[in-house]
């Protein structure tokens, strides 16, 4: 069965006084029907612009999508214009956001914002769109729905915000679900509350689900697959148990050495590590691999050739010259 | 809500009470007074007008004369013109519709200038239209409206004889005659001051609107689809004018002082002309009462804009 999205080769660039940035450069991603996809990787590695790109929310001009194509149940949406888009937007495609406290418009109730989308998408009333928005708070689990959709944003709590935040992306129950980073400016008791909801709300409305995070704990809690990203590249992409179990990239192993460990007693305790550096910037990016000048397996190959995503394993791609044959390299 | 209305109109009384003091003490500083010019009088006998001046109080120490005012004030007796010969309150009554009138249209004409322009301009930063519209607002903010004013005058009025050039309140004709004759002698004044509000309030809003623009809820906003013009309108727009409203209140009181030039140049007979002229005489009556009144309007307007703040901002009116 076709993916239900399918980017492929996406490039989108920023114009900056100092010249054009590749913020994410030849990105192929897909995501099956109901699947939840997670895209893990340091911050400024190009996630979100990739996430905004599918539905142009980039700003435009200086951002601009130079080459790819972003496919949608066999439609490509990247020559669609803005109006086009909008019927696509919150009713195919709900977007959640990192920020919740400055995701929501202030001068607005939260029932206002939420039951906006589905006036636009929906033929239905104003009654009937408050009906339905209230059902919806009340299916985010906040409390006295009834009374709260009067409510504006500053009278409700981060992890509260953010649930509103999940309803509006919910409401006209799209088939994909992007959620950039939705648990990052949350403290961890209410993180762990967020995933769950939106655990609930895919099993319940069968939705995929796009998660962007650079938190591996969230990863291996939620995805089915992954998509590892570095410097507005895809540099591997496996199933959860197998990214975990048999990491091939060097960064994606660094990633998964730098989460915390508690399981291990305090004889085997091993110092949390770093991945040393820092995400490079990306105008006018160096020949090679970019993540060579932090990777500690580099070769001469690496600053050479630009290594390309190959087969490793069924279903588990790389990009790394590490124990690729041809070259003779061992990992 | 109506307790936050009721709360910022408590607090407009003392800050007037404050502005009548300062006022009243000013004055009273300021050398001459109505009775000055008839001690140099020769038909006039010194005893009559020591007689005038003490009957009148003006020889009281400052802080009694101040509560006779205020008193009187508070009675609705504004005092007496000695120059123009009538109440105060008369007179006054008799010129504010005239300055409310060039005043209020200037204000719209520029406020229907400045919103579309400036919310257009920042929708498309940079293009060409923001381009023009920002140099033309540079232009606007740049010229006085003393010199705007006499080249209007020598275009309009005396090159192309289009409009009349001195403002009058005695027009003859009636009914329809009359209101368009009351609109085309306005049209000069309104425009001089319109538009030189509207150069630096397209400015603002357009920068207000930019600031608004990249924010995160607006993402979001378009996020749902509803459409470029309702993103624009319904999350851009209301909370780029909270800025806004800020900058209106702020200017009223430069908008009165540019009235005063203004109804200078067309010969306008509005209040801003009777504080000239009643400054010129002497008339400290007449002076007091119309630096109050334009203390009131400013604090008015001020008081409007707290309101206005409190509908567009739920987090101001609901603390």
């Amino acid at each position: 069965m076709a993916p239900l999205l399918e980017i492929k080769g996406l490039k989108t660039h920023f114009s900056t006084d100092d010249g054009i940035l590749q913020a994410v450069d030849g990105v192929d991603i897909s995501i099956n029907r109901g699947e939840t996809l997670c895209v893990v990787g340091e911050s400024g590695c190009g996630k979100t612009v990739t996430a905004m790109s599918i539905l142009k929310l980039i700003a435009m001009p200086p951002g601009r999508i130079a080459a790819g194509e972003i496919i949608f149940e066999g439609r490509d949406l990247v020559p669609l214009t803005s109006s086009q888009l909008d019927e696509i937007r919150a009713k195919e495609i709900g977007f959640i956001f990192q920020e919740p406290m400055t995701s929501l418009n202030p001068v607005l109730t939260i029932g206002e914002q939420i039951a906006e989308s589905l006036r636009r998408h929906e033929n239905v009333t104003r009654k009937q769109a408050l009906e339905r928005t209230i059902e919806m708070l009340k299916l985010v689990q906040i409390p006295n729905a009834e009374g709260r959709v009067h409510n504006y944003p500053h009278q409700f709590s981060g992890g509260m915000r953010q649930r509103v935040m999940i309803a509006m992306a919910l409401a006209c129950k799209p088939k994909l679900i992007i959620a950039d980073e939705p648990t990052t400016a949350l403290d961890v008791t209410i993180q762990a509350q967020i995933l769950d909801l939106l655990q609930d709300m895919k099993e319940r409305f069968g939705m995929a689900v796009m998660l962007i995070t650079h938190a591996m704990g969230v990863v291996a809690e939620t995805a089915q697959r992954v998509v590892v990203m570095y410097a507005g590249k895809v540099v591997e992409e496996a199933s959860v148990d197998e990214l975990f179990g048999n990491p091939g990239h060097p960064y994606t192993q660094g990633l998964i050495r730098s989460i915390p460990r508690i399981d291990l007693d305090s004889e085997h305790k091993v110092r949390l590590e770093a991945i040393g550096g820092s995400v490079p910037i990306l105008i006018n990016p160096p020949v090679g691999c970019r993540f060579a000048p932090r990777c500690r397996h580099a070769m001469s190959v690496c600053t050479e050739r630009e290594p390309l995503l190959r087969e490793i394993a069924p279903g588990h791609r790389m990009a790394c010259h590490l124990g690729d044959t041809q070259l003779g390299g061992t990992a | 809500m109506s307790q936050y209305v009721l709360r910022r109109l408590l607090i407009a009384i003392p800050s007037l009470l404050g502005i009548s003091l300062v006022l009243f003490v000013v004055l009273a500083l300021a050398p001459g007074d109505p009775f000055s010019e008839l001690a140099t009088n020769p038909n006039v006998p010194p005893e009559v007008a020591l007689a005038l001046r003490a009957k009148f109080g003006l020889d009281d120490p400052i802080y009694l004369r101040y509560l006779h005012w205020l008193n009187a004030m508070l009675h609705g007796d504004w005092g007496f013109s000695f120059v123009s010969r009538m109440n105060v309150d008369t007179l006054i009554l008799q010129r504010l519709p005239t300055t409310l009138y060039v005043i209020g249209s200037a204000q719209i004409l520029a406020l229907l200038i400045a919103i579309p322009v400036g919310v257009y301009a920042a929708t498309k930063p940079y293009s060409l239209f923001d381009q023009v519209a920002n140099t033309l607002a540079f232009v606007g903010f740049s010229l006085p409206t003393f010199f705007t004013g006499i080249l209007f005058i020598l275009i309009f009025s005396v090159t192309l004889d289009w409009l009349p050039f001195v403002y009058t309140t005695d027009i003859k004709g009636t009914g329809i005659h009359w209101v368009l004759e009351m609109i085309r002698q306005a049209i000069m004044p309104v425009a001089v001051l319109g538009l030189f509000q509207a150069a630096s309030m397209t400015r603002f809003v357009r920068s207000a609107m930019l600031d608004v623009i990249r924010l995160d809820y607006v993402t979001t906003a378009r996020a749902k689809g509803i459409g470029q013009r309702r993103v624009i309108i319904k999350h851009v727009m209301r909370n780029a004018m909270i800025p806004v409203v800020t900058l209106i209140a702020l200017q009223i009181p430069a908008v009165f002082g540019g009235a005063i030039v203004t109804e200078q140049i067309f010969r306008i007979p509005g209040i801003g002309s009777l504080l000239i002229s009643s400054i010129l005489s002497n008339d400290t009556p007449v002076v007091m009462a119309v630096t109050f009144v334009f203390a009131c309007l400013v604090v008015l307007f001020n008081l409007i804009a707290d309101v206005l703040y409190g509908w567009l901002d739920p987090r101001i009116s609901l603390r």
